[in-house]
């Protein structure tokens, strides 16, 4: 293979029911700083049925280019045939980097893909930068689910692909005023010959909307010590209007579900608060949370690594000041008779 | 119907720590053990099995003790157990790994043609989640990923009904045999062990094939060698400056805590609901 061949950026641009989801914007983002550093375009890869319209909002994220394929057959994502439309063009173009977000979807696809390209694949990477001498992306993220993180590097095949944690890098400004060039191109596919089918899509945002949109987030850490004391948590979170979460640990543990775990195999949160009750701060859990705007970390161990991320830190049991934390929002509400709100 | 579920021995990341001279896993520090999304693909399996009749075999790849894990598979309901070892495997990235995987399943299938894949969603010391996809394209099976239920297996059709979790909700999909399932932890709990299956796992003898044993191999895709991605460097994230920690007795750090929140208009206001 001649590296020098594959030149250029290319962003996978999930979309779901002719809506863009936000990661593919935040690595439009991502990626027009590593294609000004490559000095090359940066450019969406589009499908779907009747989706042609979506091309100016990538343009206007930050892409020079989208190549789009409209086809009924591509309706609704499927492995089988959205992998033979993105090895039909990346073959055709040859783009040297290519950027999934870390999505069911996202993720499916972009497994498929280097396969059957045979070449290499970074998952839920959280740092993407470019080693401009050897013309690499470095895709870095964090490993052996602690505090340690790994720059994966994939030097002799192209492209060079990573699937994206959502969340983590930040979508351009919008600019309605960038012109792109849009590149519609056609494949046969026939919906007889796909083995599977979608038969239906049901959407369930209950169980996601609790963290993904919440405004205030507790979260607790395996430092609350048992199941039972978890729950003064819900008593915290109940008084000042917020929302439950916890780290991997506590998840494990049983205390709570899978979906309400934050962190790189849970979900990435940005609320407006952020309280970190009785957990250390493993890498693993930052990653899901160091975007929130105001961080209250609460620890008994001073060196903590989540007093680093922290606005404000207190030194201290949980144990002893949540209980604290409590008695106080709630005098303040009976005080001023009525609810918290939030900006 | 025949099964074959792919396990994988992983240290158990909630107990492994880091040598922080070298930067390596101290894979000392941890017990190893099954890796707990593949514990559910088994439980799976077992539940599928008990609907349609057929066999289970997994399928492993690792150092002579991951044998240890296809025991634990026999314990929850599989019947057969093959592990993969040899040293031209080792240090096999994602591509290089679903390569050699994918050679084991052609054997498997030569005895039993094989009907389903199923595998955990990732395994929790590499969490990537891009071997299952990877072994489909290899057998060129149709794979679902994120698995949360298998509704209904239909043997004479030879179709199956799965749901799918996506970021908010499930799909529903219809997919034809033989297909890979990576299956989420939700998609069943469990079960106690029945003591026959404890008896007979303690005195199970895995088959286990080295590369030789393996037909059509192409050993420049094995290992080391086939594996694409290498890793750079390891290095602990520059530590961020951090905040302000608070100072004094719990009340006195509430206390400062609550001013400041307090002050913190922009964030939130405390209004009267009269």
């Amino acid at each position: 293979m001649s590296l020098e061949e594959y030149r250029g950026v290319w962003v996978f641009i999930e979309q779901n029911d002719g809506k863009v989801e936000g990661v593919s914007l935040e690595l439009l983002g991502a990626g027009r700083k590593l294609a000004d550093k490559l000095e090359v375009p940066l450019a969406g890869v589009l499908l779907g049925e009747e989706i042609k319209t979506l091309s100016n909002n990538v343009i206007s994220h930050g892409a020079d280019e989208v190549y789009v394929i409209d086809h009924p057959v591509l309706k609704n994502y499927r492995t089988e045939s959205y992998m033979k439309a993105v090895i039909y063009l990346a073959e055709k173009y040859k783009p040297e980097i290519f950027l999934y977000g870390a999505t069911p979807n996202g993720k499916d696809l972009a497994s498929a893909v280097a396969t059957d390209l045979s070449t290499g694949l970074t998952a839920d990477t959280t740092m993407l930068d470019i080693d401009l001498e050897n013309r690499l992306l470095e895709a870095s993220r964090p490993a052996f689910g602690g505090n340690i993180m790994a720059t994966i590097l994939c030097k002799k095949h192209r492209p060079q692909m990573a699937t994206v944690r959502p969340k983590v890098m930040k979508a351009l400004e919008v600019d309605s005023s960038r012109i792109g060039k849009i590149i519609e191109e056609k494949i046969n596919l026939n919906e007889d010959e796909m083995r599977t089918k979608v038969l239906r899509i049901v959407n369930d945002v209950t169980k996601r909307a609790n963290l993904a949109d919440a405004h205030v987030i507790v979260c607790g850490g395996k430092g609350m010590g048992d199941e039972q004391n978890f729950q003064m948590l819900y008593e915290l979170a109940e008084t000042i209007g917020a929302s439950v979460g916890g780290t991997r640990d506590v998840v494990e543990a049983g205390w709570l579900p899978h979906e309400l775990q934050i962190g790189q195999t849970g979900e990435t949160v940005t609320p407006k608060i952020y309280f970190a009750i009785a957990l250390s701060g493993a890498i693993q859990h930052v990653v899901g949370m160091k975007n929130s705007e105001f961080i209250i970390a609460i620890n008994k161990d001073p060196n903590a690594p989540i007093f680093d991320v922290a606005t404000y830190g207190i030194v201290g049991d949980a144990l002893e000041v949540v209980p604290k934390l409590i008695a106080q929002f709630k005098e303040i509400r009976s005080q001023k008779g009525g609810e918290i709100s939030y900006a | 119907m025949h099964i074959v579920v792919c396990v994988k021995q992983v240290p158990d990341t909630k107990i492994i720590k880091i040598n922080p001279k070298t930067n390596t896993l101290d894979r000392k520090s941890a017990p190893a053990i099954l890796n707990p999304y593949d514990a559910h693909a088994v439980q799976e399996a077992v539940k599928v099995k008990q609907l349609t009749g057929g066999t289970i075999s997994v399928l492993s790849m690792g150092p002579p003790q991951a044998t240890e894990v296809i025991k634990k598979s026999i314990e929850i309901g599989a019947d057969r157990g093959y592990l993969i070892s040899d040293r031209a495997f080792a240090g096999a990235d994602t591509l290089a790994t679903s390569y050699a995987l994918s050679k084991a399943l052609e054997r498997i299938g030569k005895d039993i043609p094989v009907d389903m894949v199923i595998c955990g969603k990732h395994a929790i010391d590499g969490d990537t989640g891009q071997v299952g996809p990877g072994i489909a394209r290899r057998m060129d099976i149709p794979p679902v990923t994120s698995v949360i239920e298998v509704s209904e297996v239909n043997v004479k059709e030879k179709t199956i009904l799965i749901k799918r979790k996506l970021t908010s909700g499930y799909e529903l999909i219809q997919a034809e045999l033989p297909c890979l399932l990576t299956v989420e932890k939700e998609i069943n709990e469990i079960e106690y062990a029945p003591m026959p299956n404890m008896i007979r796992a303690a005195r199970y003898q895995p088959i286990i094939w080295t590369v030789n044993e393996l037909e059509n191999v192409d050993r420049a895709q094995l290992g080391l060698k086939g594996s694409p991605t290498v890793v750079g460097k390891m290095f602990t994230p520059p530590r961020p400056e951090g905040g302000k920690k608070l100072e004094g007795s719990a009340d006195e750090q509430v206390k400062q805590l609550m001013d400041l929140l307090m002050d913190k208009k922009d964030l939130l206001t405390v209004q009267s609901t009269n």
